[in-house]
């Protein structure tokens, strides 16, 4: 082979050929969900751009600025470091039992103060991809055969319960669910056995009155008013039963853009965050809310075709795992905010105003992008390419 | 390598199902969509309303009530309240401080609204004080510019320029009570709203209330007004004309005095009631401030009962007022001719019962007019005793005892006129012929209130129509009302009218001759009643004792009954005074002076006036 120039050795790619191969597709769909949030956040200020959509543009100009740095950053660099982030991680989850700040009565960010630069990290997030990268890397290292051994299972199923037990702790229901639901599902794409879904399925089920013992008391009532908001409508069914007036008011095609009754008359909870998708269907109806799905389909289809198209298996699960957390977000909170399933917090990804969720997510699509951009790259297995 | 393949294939199909998984969530998400926003959109869009849209009431102005010259009797009057709205103020204490050194403000007031404006929202405004002075609002407003959030609120509230002087025909307004709380108006929901209690302001409740305007305002979730959505205006009840006329209302009063008892003056043509005295009365504006419990109490206790309307609810014997019914009886019946007579020794015997005549040396001869002009007991027994008493009471029905003459007020008596049949059924013992003659001098059983005696007297007077008497005139502008006549043979009428005469007018023996009217043209005719409040024993005919040595609450009542002038009669008036002595002495100057007052009225009010037309009454 030729050296070509702008090489840096013979499995990669130069500058140009990678901004060549780049997702700009996935960049434009990200555009069109993102500006469709900040339409919204300029709604939910009364038809201001300060206090919040001004600042949700700023986070998504960095944050398209380190998915691009992500997506540019060698695939296997990347593979070899993915133990390692997902140590960093559960460190930041262990500091946060003894520094973390009290929000909504759990612990879940770190103040970080650095001269000149002060953020909120919230370690739970952070979580959602590092582990998206461990277990990849994880199964990556064996072939078919190895993945269907039970004895397979052991550091995966650690790898998950880490973190759970630790988000539990502070607690934090939804990111939990999260963090579960991503792992497995990702187990269920490396080619572990089925039997051992059927398996983990029963025994899910079979510790269920275990787990409700160990839920806290305000958790516990979350799921008690979401099987009957109207015994409470004033307290804890209040935030769902108005989300659904909301929803139901907005009719298929909305009141208009700034003229939902619910969301400005502050009937309608938290609208600028977790119940953002409910002012969205309010003001722009039916056809508001199908479209933004359309749009989140578009992205989800597009991360298939990533992972499909990917020439690693490392490439193909970090791309699900991205996608799947994605949808996560999406399906957990459209369900919460229509009724669906009990609030458990959790925002609605791109839209929904708020830092950490939109660095995680922009991170992810970055991996995304850099799965796209590295498709044909092979990524070595086995030891003796870095850490562990 | 090959493992690779495989490994990517294994991929692919779980990719796919995972896909097909997902596909299917986002299926259940559309679906819940269009259950909640097509399925139930309706449902929805109603909550979201009940949500935003709230209804305020607007009270309407209640009607005004005016005597019969347009006089405001029942008015609305400004009134002012200082709001305090703690969002605009900086410190509420502070602000409060400031107030209390221009306006009387107690400690208990600054508590409570300290309270009260911690407790709500801090948009609500919070009233610090209600019912300002003039003075007080314009040393609040001139200090506004120190004093932020303090707003001062006008309102509307019922107000009674006479004061006590028409109580018992307006009545009084009141917070609503649980029982009226049934009835379907939103109004009477309403915090401070008044209803009628008594008198006019009860019975026309209906006209004088209005009906609620309202105003569709959108709120926030904290109730906080956003803006007006639609405003529907209260409309203003029915105003109400009186038939009284005000002044003449006070002269009555002012004539009767510290004395318990009423003055009743109508005209005995139409039937208006010109003068509806009772006395003692009321403020009609404590009761719609609200009254204190010792205030109440001191009300309900007083023997002189100024709560109770005496001209309606009030009964009493007629006394010699009577006299009439039983002349016209006997004289319908042709059972007597004027010109009969009766010897009068002081005393009468029936049975083994001696009746005494009120002059015990007895009045000699007397025929009907002598009769009548010197109130002689004894030529009554005979007359009593002759026509029996049903046919008394058949002759005192026709002319308005027994039954109420549904005058609109509230609380009227009907009186009692006895008959055979009513003794054995509601006392169960047989008529004793003594009764007859008790009733026959208007004692015993016989009970009438002060309307009854003034409209048996504008009987008289109108020569026979069967007027009924009427305080409302009502906004639309009633005619002259047509009454059925009571089938008077005039010459009989004549006989008791010449009697009436006598007893007012002939200087021999009239027992009201001393109060007569002078002023030619406007003389009257009437009839003096002295009622007993109690047997007289014949220790106390012994006695003879002095008005003063009698305990006030055994004195004779007394009354009168007329009605002038005595050629065209135009007035009748009854006046009773509760304990107050002899009719003759008490009772006829008072008539007098306000049947005077009431044609001099006339002839300088209504100085076009024709018999049976008004002012602002169509003819």
């Amino acid at each position: 082979m030729v050296a070509w120039s702008g090489r840096f050795g013979p499995d990669q790619l130069s500058l140009t050929e990678k901004l060549g191969a780049m997702s700009w597709g996935l960049v434009a769909l990200l555009l069109l969900t993102a500006g469709m949030g900040f339409a919204m956040l300029y709604s939910a200020a009364g038809g201001e751009l300060r206090p919040w959509a001004l600042a949700q543009m700023i986070r998504f100009a960095l944050g398209l600025a380190l998915l691009l740095s992500i997506a540019l950053i060698d695939i296997s660099r990347i593979h070899r470091f993915s133990y390692v982030i997902y140590a960093l991680a559960l460190v930041l989850l262990i500091a946060v039992e003894d520094k973390g700040s009290i929000g909504m009565g759990a612990q879940r960010w770190i103040e970080i103060n650095l001269p000149g630069f002060r953020f909120q990290l919230q370690p739970s997030e952070v979580m959602k991809i590092a582990l998206v990268l461990a277990i990849a890397r994880y199964f990556h290292c064996l072939n078919g055969e190895q993945t269907r051994k039970w004895t397979s299972l052991i550091i995966p199923c650690l790898l998950i319960a880490l973190p759970t037990a630790l988000v539990m702790r502070q607690p934090d229901l939804g990111t939990a669910v999260m963090i579960v639901a991503g792992g497995v599902t990702l187990m269920f794409l490396a080619g572990v056995a089925l039997r051992w879904f059927v398996g983990g399925a029963l025994l899910t089920l079979g510790s269920l009155p275990v787990a409700w013992s160990l839920l806290h008391d305000y958790q516990k009532q979350r799921v008690l008013t979401f099987w009957d908001p109207a015994s409470d409508p004033l307290g804890a069914g209040y935030h769902i039963t108005q989300s659904k007036i909301a929803l139901g008011s907005g009719g298929l095609f909305g009141k208009g853009f700034l003229e939902g009754t619910q969301s400005h008359l502050s009937f309608l909870p938290e609208k600028q965050t977790d119940f953002i998708f409910t002012m969205l269907a309010e003001e722009l109806g039916m056809v508001g809310a199908l479209l933004l799905i359309a749009l989140y389909l578009l992205i989800i289809a597009y991360g298939f075709a990533v992972a499909l198209r990917s020439s690693s298996q490392f490439g193909r699960l970090l791309a699900l795992g991205v996608v799947v957390t994605f949808s996560l977000y999406v399906f957990i909170n459209i369900a919460m905010v229509t009724g669906l399933i009990p609030v458990v917090g959790v925002p609605l990804p791109l839209i929904s105003y708020g830092g950490t969720a939109m660095i995680t997510l922009m991170v992810g699509f970055g991996l995304l992008a850099n799965v796209h951009v590295h498709r044909d790259m092979p990524v070595g297995r086995g030891a003796g390419q870095g850490p562990f | 390598m090959r493992g690779d393949i495989d490994q990517r294939k294994q991929f692919t199909r779980r990719a796919l199902f995972l896909a097909g998984g997902q596909v299917l969530l986002v299926s259940g998400l559309v679906g819940r969509l269009y259950y909640l926003q097509i399925v139930e959109a309706d449902t929805y869009r109603m909550l979201a309303d009940d949500n935003r849209i709230n209804m305020r009431l607007l009270p309407p102005l209640r009607g005004r009530i005016t005597d019969r010259f347009g006089e405001g009797v029942a008015v609305n009057r400004q009134t002012y309240q200082l709001v305090l709205v703690s969002e605009q103020t900086e410190s509420v204490a502070d602000t409060l401080d400031r107030i209390a050194a221009l306006i009387d403000l107690s400690e208990s007031d600054i508590r409570w609204v300290l309270k009260e404006t911690s407790r709500r929202s801090d948009f609500v405004p919070v009233t610090v004080r209600e019912g300002l002075s003039w003075s007080e609002v314009t040393r609040i407003e001139v200090n506004l510019p120190e004093l932020p959030g303090v707003l001062i609120e006008e309102g509307q509230s019922r107000f009674y320029p006479y004061g006590e002087l028409a109580a018992h025909v307006t009545g009084y307004v009141g917070a609503v009570s649980e029982a009226e709380l049934t009835a379907a108006d939103p109004l009477l929901e309403l915090p401070g709203f008044r209803t009628g209690k008594n008198g006019v302001e009860k019975i026309f409740e209906a006209e004088l209330r209005g009906s609620a305007g309202t105003r569709q305002v959108e709120v926030n979730a904290f109730g906080r007004v956003i803006r007006e959505i639609a405003r529907q205006d209260a409309a203003t009840g029915e105003d109400l004309t009186l038939t009284i006329d005000m002044g003449l209302q006070g002269f009555a009063a002012r004539t009767l005095g510290e004395e318990a008892g009423s003055v009743v003056v109508m005209d005995l043509l139409n039937g208006d009631v010109l003068a509806l005295v009772s006395s003692p009365a009321f403020d009609p504006n404590a009761f719609n401030q609200g009254l204190t419990s010792e205030a109440w109490q001191a009300l309900l206790n007083d023997p002189k009962a100024p709560l109770i309307n005496k001209a309606i609810a009030g009964q009493y014997p007629p006394g010699s007022t009577f006299k009439m019914i039983v002349a016209m009886a006997a004289l319908e019946m042709g059972l007597v001719t004027p010109e009969d007579t009766v010897y009068c020794p002081g005393h009468y015997t029936l049975g083994n019962h001696t009746f005494h005549c009120w002059r015990r040396w007895g009045h000699g001869d007397v025929g009907m007019v002598d009769a009548l002009k010197q109130s002689c007991d004894v030529y009554f027994y005979d007359v009593a005793h002759q026509v029996g008493v049903d046919n008394i009471a058949e002759m005192a029905e026709r002319f308005g005892f027994g039954a109420v003459t549904d005058i609109e007020l509230t609380g009227e008596r009907a009186g009692l006129v006895p008959t055979k049949a009513w003794k054995e059924a509601v006392i169960g013992e047989a008529w004793q012929g003594g009764e007859t003659l008790n009733v026959g001098i208007g004692q015993g059983y016989m009970l009438a209130t002060p309307m009854q005696l003034a409209v048996m007297a504008a009987r008289f007077g109108n020569g026979g129509s069967k007027v009924m008497p009427r305080i409302a005139r009502s906004t639309s502008g009633r005619d002259v009302p047509i009454f059925e006549t009571l089938n008077i043979a005039p010459e009989v009428l004549a006989v008791v009218r010449e009697g009436m005469d006598a007893v007012v007018n002939d200087p021999v023996g009239g027992t009201a001759y001393a109060a007569r009217i002078d002023d030619e043209g406007m003389e009257m005719a009437g009839k003096t009643g002295t009622a007993q409040v109690r047997r007289i024993t014949t220790a106390d005919r012994e006695a003879n004792r002095e008005l003063e040595d009698i305990p006030w609450n055994e004195r004779d009542h007394a009354l009168f009954v007329a009605y002038a002038p005595l050629h065209a009669p135009r007035y009748a008036c009854a006046v009773v005074i509760e304990h107050g002595g002899s009719g003759s002495a008490a009772a006829a100057p008072v008539a007098r002076d306000v049947l005077r007052e009431a044609q001099r009225r006339q002839s300088v009010r209504w100085p076009h006036d024709d018999a049976g037309s008004f002012p602002g009454q169509e003819v």
